[in-house]
């Protein structure tokens, strides 16, 4: 079994090397973006919800220890444990998402989705102070690309974890085979990072103005 | 277990008769049987993808645009590019011979993840045939390398359905690489050590690290275009900020090293055909393996050379030009040492190695050419004319074609216990040969006389050697055609092929043709070198008890 | 060591005490970055803030996701991953910081 095991987590790295390249090539753009417009990045930056930002990391780091702590009763067999932890798990990334929902509607509200709408005008038509209305759109743009792809692998991690819930229920896992809950744990800590990187990359550029 | 086998009695049981029905096939997890799945749906975009070229070599026949409309003809070149690169040349060896011979060769009964094979199998035809409806309802004008702004902002093509087509297929190639290397490290037989591989293996395995490495590149690049085009976020657009050239950076890091996919397994084929038809061990088998690896990380240095005249420093374009000299040096290395193989060896002139000879001199010349486009000074001067198409021809069509083709040669017998008319074959081969050289090395003149490509309309001075290739192409399509036909005949005609009919090394020619399901009756153990012509261990593998 | 135990299949257990610590080490990561996003370091703000992201990352990878206890394969596959990850960016870097020595006749 432990030939079976080492490879199946060997397949999850190699899949997570190719996540690690997809997302980067927009931290490529916008690494790229920043170096070249960076007063458009700080104004971008000065829009985003620091409060909501930093609970929203407080919360998927603490999804990957209700995580961690899931494969743990796997690794021991505990499978009233293993539902437990990933029920937790999955309500803290469903917190998360609903954060980040939060935070997508005040962006909208403000005028600040790159296209059409997009304006350096908030919802109650007082001027942002941007400097450079159109390279604040990139920012944004690189914003929702990038916490939206982001999003989206949460999701899917949440339909993973309902899949493992439910075949724990009914007792596929035991302290010989786990791997299932092991590399979806993997994956998780994963989005985990990524967003771990996306957090001071996006709200934390430069010094918040007051106000 | 081993009964008289003639046209008409009982066959062993093998892969192909093991369950017969449409289910039986499309929800397989035999590894061979996928490939055949392969097989058959990359010979039907090799067909679409050729039915584009042949329209554009028809137009091109005269210099005026005459046959088609620009807009149409744009579509054409784009069309016959994505077909043959994303749905062709992409997953032809791998997901055919690679997924066919990965586990034969290394001793497994499959891969590491069949389901996830079959998995990459149904991404590949959903993203095909998702592209493909998009070409055929409205098609698209952007060129392969879906530029922007153009394929942003002003084309009225179906951009974005083939962009997801493309990006489905991807998947598919990536879960591919996955599986070929988690099974080389993972699932070689006892005594398979990484030095006793096949170079097929080696070969294989270093295209399935760029699949893994580069292919999310261009997923992620298309994502952007395509949420660009969709909702006008700017990302790409100079007039919102963008920058188009990132757009060709991000493409390209992934398309370069992307023809390094391309080559590499046809590399593999060549390394098993040359030392088999040479009955000698190849020579330097650590450098051509260690070459397959450079060729792989070299290859993911180098991609701005596609960009030399689309405004990057000339400081980059400086790095990047040294770099792409840097990476010829492994591929001369292989080619030295396949040479080298040959001499003092013992040579036949079966078609798989008419094809490994066509290979080796049309690859070099390919290559070569590459090293003119590599120099800055020449580049600006031929960048964008026909001169870089026939190069890319040379080692796409003159390389990594004829690799596949001589491959399935190779191993058409092991796959279907058929042999093919070797007659037909041969004549095929020289066909294929003389068709290619016809179309493409006016090309060569053509573009350094300054004939740009993507044009349909041309000065009248060019119409002699466009003719020229035009008769080229005839020829070559009529190449392609015969192992349509022959190869399809010998599935019920061909003589019944043995275990071994070219008594070649490797632990895939030591089980039946066609092998059983589970390819071997006992795991093999391995006590011989790679290519160990000169002691070839008997019919009899030794097992584990 | 407290906190190594082997499970049925003799493979490395970490421990929940493990855990919990580096979960609370994470937590004060954060506000440690989101703090010194607050002071003005000038060039040095994407610098800290990076070098905490990383740690962050690091601790993860080497404790949630087993790394510390895993084969060299793994680790080889992860630093590999990192090297390919920083060629995209750093290669592609070199076009864009290289444009301004360009320069052109001004007239």
């Amino acid at each position: 079994m432990g030939q079976q095991r080492e490879t199946a987590t060997f397949g999850m790295w190699i899949f997570l090397i190719t996540e690690i390249m997809f997302f980067g090539g927009m931290f490529a753009a916008y690494l790229i973006y920043r170096l070249s417009y960076y007063q458009a990045w700080v104004d971008g930056s000065q829009r985003m919800d620091i409060t909501l930002g930093a609970i929203n990391t407080a919360v998927l780091i603490f999804s990957s220890l209700t995580m961690a702590m899931a494969v743990h009763s796997a690794q021991t067999g505990k499978r009233n444990l293993i539902i437990i932890f990933l029920i937790l798990t999955l309500v803290l990334g469903t917190t998360f998402l609903g954060i980040k929902a939060v935070e997508y509607h005040d962006h909208w509200k403000n005028h600040e989705v790159p296209g059409q709408y997009f304006s350096g005008l908030d919802a109650e038509g007082h001027d942002k102070g941007w400097h450079d209305v159109a390279h604040t759109s990139l920012y944004f743009a690189l914003y929702f690309a990038m916490t939206g792809m982001h999003a989206t692998h949460m999701i899917i991690g949440a339909g993973l974890l309902i899949w493992l819930i439910i075949a724990t229920y009914k007792g596929k896992f035991t302290e010989n085979y786990f791997s299932p809950v092991e590399n979806v744990g993997l994956y998780w800590h994963f989005v985990d990072i990524v967003w771990i990187y996306l957090f001071p990359l996006l709200y934390l550029i430069s010094k918040k103005h007051s106000g | 277990m081993a009964t008289v086998v003639t046209n008409q009695t009982v066959e062993k049981e093998n892969y192909l008769n093991a369950g017969y029905g449409l289910k039986s096939w499309l929800l397989t997890s035999d590894h061979k049987r996928i490939a055949i799945l392969y097989l058959i749906s990359i010979t039907v975009f090799f067909a679409i993808g050729g039915f584009f070229a042949m329209l554009i070599r028809l137009e091109l026949l005269t210099p005026a645009g005459d046959l088609v409309q620009s807009d149409t003809y744009n579509k054409l070149f784009t069309m016959h590019g994505v077909v043959m690169v994303f749905f062709f040349l992409i997953p032809s060896i791998p997901a055919t011979l690679g997924n066919f011979l990965v586990p034969l060769m290394v001793g497994a009964k499959d891969l590491a993840f069949p389901k996830i094979n079959l998995l990459s199998w149904y991404l590949y035809v959903i993203g095909g045939i998702t592209a493909l409806v998009a070409m055929f309802v409205g098609g698209v004008d952007t060129g392969w390398t879906f530029y922007t702004p153009f394929s942003t902002t002003y084309s009225n093509t179906n951009v974005i359905p083939v962009a997801i087509g493309v990006f489905i297929a991807g998947f598919s190639s990536i879960f591919t690489g996955l599986n070929i290397i988690v099974t080389v490290h993972r699932m070689r037989a006892p005594g398979m050590t990484w030095g006793r591989l096949p170079l097929f293996i080696w070969s294989h395995y270093a295209a399935s690290l760029i699949m893994v490495l580069g292919t999310p590149v261009i997923a992620i690049t298309l994502v952007l275009a395509a949420l660009e085009r969709a909702f006008n976020i700017g990302i790409f657009n100079p007039q919102l900020g963008g920058d188009p050239v990132l757009f060709q950076h991000l493409f390209w890091f992934y398309s370069h090293p992307a023809v390094y996919i391309m080559i590499l397994p046809s590399m593999a084929v060549i390394s098993e055909i040359i030392t088999c038809f040479s009955r000698k061990r190849v020579f330097g088998y650590e450098f051509v393996a260690l070459s397959s690896i450079g060729i792989a990380v070299l290859g993911f240095l180098v991609w701005a050379h596609h960009m030399f005249v689309a405004g990057i420093s000339v400081y980059a374009a400086l790095v990047f030009s040294l770099l792409s000299y840097l990476v010829a040096i492994p591929s001369a290395v292989k080619v030295f040492n396949w040479t080298a193989t040959m001499f003092k060896g013992s040579i036949s002139f079966q078609t798989p190695m008419l094809y490994a000879f066509g290979f080796i001199g049309l690859f070099t010349i390919g290559g070569l050419t590459g090293l003119f486009l590599a120099n800055l000074g020449v580049d600006v001067h031929v960048h964008d004319t026909y001169f870089v198409i026939a190069h890319f021809h040379y080692i796409m069509v003159g390389g990594a074609l004829m690799g596949y083709l001589g491959g399935l040669h190779f191993w058409w017998p092991k796959m279907t216990g058929r042999m093919y008319p070797e007659a037909w074959a041969k004549l095929s081969a020289l066909l294929v040969f003389v068709g290619f050289n016809l179309t493409f090395f006016p090309q060569f003149v053509l573009g350094y006389m300054g004939m740009p490509r993507r044009y349909h309309a041309y000065p009248p001075e060019f119409q002699v050697l466009n003719v020229l290739s035009t008769a080229g192409a005839s020829v070559l399509a009529v190449g392609y055609l015969f192992p349509f036909f022959y190869l399809l005949w010998s599935l019920k005609y061909g003589a019944i092929a043995p275990n071994n009919p070219w008594n070649a090394v490797g632990l895939e020619w030591m089980t039946s043709s066609p092998p059983p399901t589970h390819n071997f009756e006992a795991t093999p153990v391995v006590t011989w070198e790679a290519y160990d012509y000169e002691n070839q261990p008997q019919e009899e593998v030794p097992v584990v008890r | 060591m407290a906190h190594e135990e082997h499970s049925a299949s003799g493979e490395h257990i970490v421990s929940p005490k493990l855990y919990v610590g580096i979960f609370l080490f994470l937590m004060v990561m954060t506000a440690l970055t989101v703090y010194a996003a607050s002071v003005e370091l000038h060039a040095w703000n994407p610098v800290v803030a990076l070098v905490i992201a990383t740690m962050k990352a690091t601790t993860v990878i080497l404790f949630f996701m087993h790394v510390k206890y895993s084969t060299r394969m793994t680790q080889i596959v992860i630093l590999g991953a990192l090297f390919f990850l920083f060629l995209l960016l750093g290669l592609t870097l070199t076009d864009y910081l290289s444009r301004a020595w360009m320069s052109y006749p001004s007239h």
